[in-house]
């Protein structure tokens, strides 16, 4: 069993190329390893700030080796492919080729046996290799080289069996000759020092105060911070990506707490948690309630003479001088009532050619107050919210957080003594920001959240901006998502057709003010005529385009939870239906079908009468779509089917008044032993031409009947 | 978080005739461009750094009234310790040069730098500089906040091997012991598009502040910098103002002599001049002229490039004929000027993107230039 070990030490890698590089680095050298023959037990790579390592375990002392066989020419064939095929194969004559006999003639053979190299050589390639190919996202050239690496690269580390792999790396201008040695933590343990093995190495380097590995760090950091927080009786608020991002800045974490100074409590807590953590990277702390403590817990990257004294006081001093920015912001913000900045929207541009986020702001509030009956709120609430909706863009706390946008207009709506509901509203119309995030369900909140969902989805299809592909930079689909999620999970009954159609119409007002502040930008301009008209002439188009795109959303969204997608499609082929929560019924209700045998065989006899009426409508050159003549119908089975028919049709289609999915497949399903009957007794293709075109007319019903609740040929498996 | 701006505690008031365009981002909005974003002299402007507007007296924060003077320690007053940096960088073999004598926004606009990055001769340099941010000036009224404020730096060309060493050998130099503190290097890459630059680097951390800006330069002027110069920017105010302990930097010690003795403060020294600059930037500066200024700067810079070359074609030579360094005086002019008319609120989105293009244009044309009267002596 012989082990090689890697370790690039570089200046500082940032933080969020780490974990990459370290699972790029395992794969570049393990594929170059198979390629070349040489199995291994096991590989694992390591990452800090300034150190990229592999170790691979259980490689062989050298690669197996390998005879290569090579056909050559057909024996008798022309003089100047002979010597080629001896040059390639430095034959000094072809007697030393071997003669085979193939079915297409004889062939001259040779078979070279290949010696496999020391594994030392080979990895000694690898390692220079791997160097050359390494993909940073973004990297540098230093001093006189022509070499890029993420930072400069000062030395490798390349043992294989504990000794040194000859070898060097050429920058362009210098050389660096592969070593033994490596270094450990930059203040503490600065000296370098020899390493043999992964042990070796692991041991010298927790000794240098270097934890090399990664997972290792995180956990340390983690139980670290816990243990400070319940010494103080208080908890660690979870942040995974600041514990990932933390580990990436540390070599060996030392956690420290420090105090935020009371004055600075009294600011909204999310500002100061997103402060702590944007700005600073510290974690936050939470007391037993569950509310932001005075204490925050950052990872120092060194353990310092007077245990972390000054390192806490000159952090504490950081984040005074931070947060007075915050608490600045706070305290000028409030001296204007929100509403007074409503009229600043004017200068904010949404988008270029649609206008400006006051403009955005007056067709949301018309959408609100329209949804506001589905939702079931008050419309005045609806409005008054969607007014002052983005009223917080232009407060100095959300321009320096602008991730605090909403939650900081709630702070500011009910400083000013706005309605809860309106408030709750302000905080909550930016959701659901994705699949994980909660969707809002106060109706005030929902109403406005859909409005201003649907504003955007309309202007941007209207000006026809529509995500291609992996591209996706206004975030439509998550718009369109976040539009299906409000609506199903809050069980709301909208016709989203007319609700689209209404958008348009509110762009259509907008459109002709919007000329006005933004007219004299020949930029502006241009782009409101052109929407004016779009959103006029075009709201069909429109209105199609989304709900197709709506609809996608929906099967990703569905297929995510287990629902066949073509179930969806099988629904949606009907075309009318634009009630979300209705069409998702019909899918559970068609699923519910397709389970029972009765389902299944039903779709299999439709299938079976699709198929036979496709052939001969194709053969005739015609469609069969004529009302069935009763008096045509002389076997007792087809007078039975035609019947069953009938009586299903009138069944589903009452049980489809009611909204009841499940009866109307329930009709449905009894349609399946009066047409296995029909298919065992009935021979379609009569010669009595009439009796045939009434038959397949009959079988033509079926798939008209079905598709009262789902195009039957849609469906799948 | 940006040290070259000085940008510790921002005064920002958004409600202003600037026009924002923002874009729906992850289903929030993102700010992407606003009238009066990275200004052109800021070269190390970092994306998130959106800059604020004007900021008139009614909107900055209280007044924090200069204090008695406190001194900590003479050994750590503002000229002491700029004496201290200056003679390490002299012992690491930097010639010491003095400010340069034109307006400029940052450290990296000196020609030492800009134009010494460019050029396969070796160049190291270390200088204080006076920086102006019109647009910064707070009337003397914030603590953290200047219109003139001071960068030192450090130009090496070729970038040594032990960069890091060298630049956390100079924090030793002014006191602050890596055993008791806590410094870091965080991912800061640094884009000025003013002057079609770029490099990668950190900004360093002492106890969680950004104490300097660590950049080893890849482009200058659209050019490809062989070899690959080191640039440290420290931000002099910020840092000493950690050293001293003092919270507002009209408090810091100057020159570590008791009042009583005559001893001066920062604020005894500067605060006249970010109040009477604060006034005269926001609402003096006469804007026409300022334009007119701005197109004879404009005009001048490639007059002298233009001249300089028909001489260097005439001549068969760049250098002595190549005129590379009068352009760039007049290039730096220009954008000096843009700040001031930035600062006045009279450029628009639209027009701010092509002013910057007009000076980046100039910057592009004098590194040329300086680059050609460099290659030729090889």
């Amino acid at each position: 069993m012989s082990e090689f070990l890697l370790e690039l030490h570089s200046e500082e890698i940032p933080a969020r190329m780490q974990v990459k590089a370290a699972a790029d680095l395992k794969k570049i050298v393990c594929d170059q390893l198979k390629s070349a023959g040489l199995a291994y037990v096991d590989a694992r790579s390591f990452v800090t700030p300034r150190r990229l390592a592999l170790v691979v375990d259980g490689l062989p002392e050298k690669q197996p080796d390998v005879s290569e066989e090579k056909k050559g020419p057909k024996v008798g064939a022309h003089e100047k492919a002979l010597e080629g095929f001896m040059k390639a194969n430095s034959l000094t004559s072809i007697d030393q080729a071997e003669v085979r006999n193939t079915p297409k003639g004889d062939f001259y053979f040779v078979v070279n046996e290949i010696k496999g190299r020391n594994t030392t050589e080979v990895l000694s390639e690898i390692v220079v290799e791997t160097i050359k190919v390494f993909p940073w996202p973004k990297s540098m050239k230093w001093s006189k080289n022509s070499f890029r690496w993420v930072r400069p690269l000062h030395s490798i580390l390349a043992v294989f069996k504990g000794e040194t792999l000859k070898g060097s790396f050429d920058f362009g201008n210098q050389t660096l000759d592969f070593g033994n040695k490596t270094r450990g933590h930059r203040f503490l343990a600065p000296d370098w020092f020899e390493v043999k093995n992964l042990d070796d190495y692991l041991h010298k380097l927790r000794l240098a105060k270097v934890l090399v590995d990664e997972n290792e760090r995180r956990d340390l950091i983690e139980t670290q911070a816990k243990a400070l927080c319940t010494a103080e009786g208080l908890s660690l608020k979870d942040d995974q990506g600041l514990l990932n991002e933390v580990t990436g800045l540390v070599e060996w974490p030392v956690l420290l707490m420090g105090r935020i100074a009371d004055r600075f409590m009294t600011v909204p807590h999310e500002v100061l948690s997103t402060s702590m953590k944007e700005h600073q990277k510290y974690f936050s702390v939470l007391d037993g309630d569950g509310k932001l403590a005075n204490r925050f817990v950052f990872a120092a990257n060194t353990e310092a003479t007077d245990e972390g004294k000054t390192i806490i006081a000159g952090n504490e001093r950081v984040l005074a001088s931070r947060l007075s920015d915050a608490e600045f912001f706070w305290d000028q913000d409030k001296k204007d009532k929100l509403e007074s900045r409503v009229e600043g929207l004017s200068s904010i541009v949404f988008q270029a050619k649609l206008g400006t986020l006051a403009e955005k702001i007056s067709r949301v509030q018309d959408l609100a107050e329209a949804l506001s009956e589905q939702v079931g709120c008050d419309a005045k609430q609806a409005r008054r919210a969607a007014e002052l909706a983005k009223a917080d863009l232009s407060t100095g706390m959300v321009y320096e957080f602008p991730e605090l946008q909403g939650i900081m207009g709630r702070y500011y709506a009910l400083h000013d003594g706005e309605a809860p509901e309106v408030a709750e509203a302000i905080a909550e119309h930016y959701s659901p920001l994705g699949p994980s995030d909660a969707c809002p369900s106060a109706p005030v909140s929902v109403a406005v959240a859909l409005a201003d969902k649907l504003d955007t989805l309309v202007g941007f299809f209207g000006i026809d901006e529509l995500p291609t592909g992996s591209k996706d930079p206004f975030a439509l689909r998550r718009a369109a998502l976040s539009i299906i999620r409000l609506i199903t999970e809050n069980g709301l009954q909208i016709n989203l057709r007319q609700q689209i159609s209404e958008a348009c119409i509110a762009y259509q007002k907008t459109g002709a003010s919007a000329a006005k502040p933004l007219g004299q930008d020949p930029h502006m301009g241009a782009g409101i005529t052109f929407f004016d008209s779009a959103f006029k002439d075009n709201v069909n188009g429109i209105t199609d385009t989304l709900m197709s795109f709506i609809a996608d959303r929906l099967k990703v969204a569905l297929k995510d939870k287990g629902v066949r997608h073509d179930l969806i499609t099988a629904v949606f082929a009907l075309g009318d239906e634009d009630d979300l929560v209705r069409l998702l019924a019909r899918v559970d209700a068609l699923a519910g079908l397709l389970k029972t045998d009765d389902g299944a065989n039903l779709l299999a006899a439709y299938r079976r009468a699709a198929n036979i009426v496709r052939i001969e409508e194709k053969k005739d050159k015609t469609v069969f779509d004529a009302t069935v003549d009763t008096v045509l119908l002389q076997q007792s089975e087809e007078q039975a089917l035609h019947e069953a028919l009938e009586g299903a049709s009138q069944e589903a289609t009452k049980a489809l008044e009611r909204e009841d999915f499940t009866g109307a497949m329930a009709a449905l399903a009894g349609l399946r032993p009066p047409m296995d009957a029909f298919f065992d007794k009935v021979t379609v293709n009569d010669d009595d031409p009439a009796l045939r075109k009434n038959r397949l007319c009959l079988l033509s019903r079926i798939g008209v009947i079905l598709g009262q609740v789902a195009d039957f040929s849609r469906i799948e498996g | 978080m940006l040290l070259r701006g000085q940008r510790l505690e921002a005064t920002k008031n958004i409600s202003t005739p600037a026009l924002w365009l923002l874009i729906p981002n992850a289903g929030h909005y993102k700010f992407i461009q606003i009238s009066h974003c990275s200004k052109m002299t800021n070269s190390n402007m970092s994306q998130s750094d959106v800059q604020k507007s004007d900021a008139k007296k009614s909107d900055v924060t209280p007044s924090v009234a200069p204090k008695t003077k406190v001194i900590v320690d003479p050994e750590r007053c503002v000229q002491r310790l700029i004496l201290k940096l200056q003679d390490y960088w002299a012992r690491q073999g930097c010639v010491i040069l003095q400010p340069y004598d034109v307006e400029v926004g940052a450290g990296t606009f000196h020609p030492a730098t800009t134009l010494r990055s460019l050029g396969p001769d070796t160049w190291r340099a270390a200088y204080v500089q006076p920086c102006r941010r019109p647009t910064d000036g707070r009337y003397g009224d914030n603590p953290n906040r200047l219109q003139h404020y001071y960068q030192f730096q450090v130009i090496m060309k070729p970038s040594p091997a032990n960069s890091q060493e060298l630049y956390l050998g100079s924090l030793d130099a002014i006191g602050i012991d890596s055993s008791k503190h806590d410094l870091r290097f965080v991912e800061d890459d640094w884009e000025s598009p003013t002057l079609g630059a770029w490099g990668l680097g950190w900004e360093v951390w002492c106890d969680g502040m950004e104490v300097s800006q660590f950049t080893y330069f890849q482009q200058v002027g659209g050019i490809e910098c062989n070899p690959v110069p080191l640039e440290l920017t420290y931000g002099l105010e910020r840092l000493f103002m950690y050293v001293q302990g003092v919270e507002n930097v009209y408090d810091l010690d100057w020159d570590g002599v008791p009042a009583e003795e005559g001893g001066k403060t920062y604020g005894d020294v500067f605060h006249q001049n970010e109040v009477e600059f604060s006034t005269y930037n926001f609402e003096v500066a006469s804007t026409d002229e300022l334009f007119d200024h701005f197109k004879e700067a404009e005009a001048e810079c490639a007059r002298i490039l233009k001249f300089g070359e028909a001489n260097a074609e005439k001549n068969g030579k760049a250098k002595g004929n190549l005129l590379p360094l009068p352009a760039y005086d007049q290039c730096l002019k220009a954008s000096h000027l843009f700040n001031l008319l930035d600062a006045r609120g009279v450029i628009s989105v639209t027009e701010r993107q092509a002013y910057i293009g007009r000076v980046r244009d100039l910057a592009k044309a004098c590194c040329e230039a300086w680059n050609k009267t460099q290659l030729e002596e090889v």
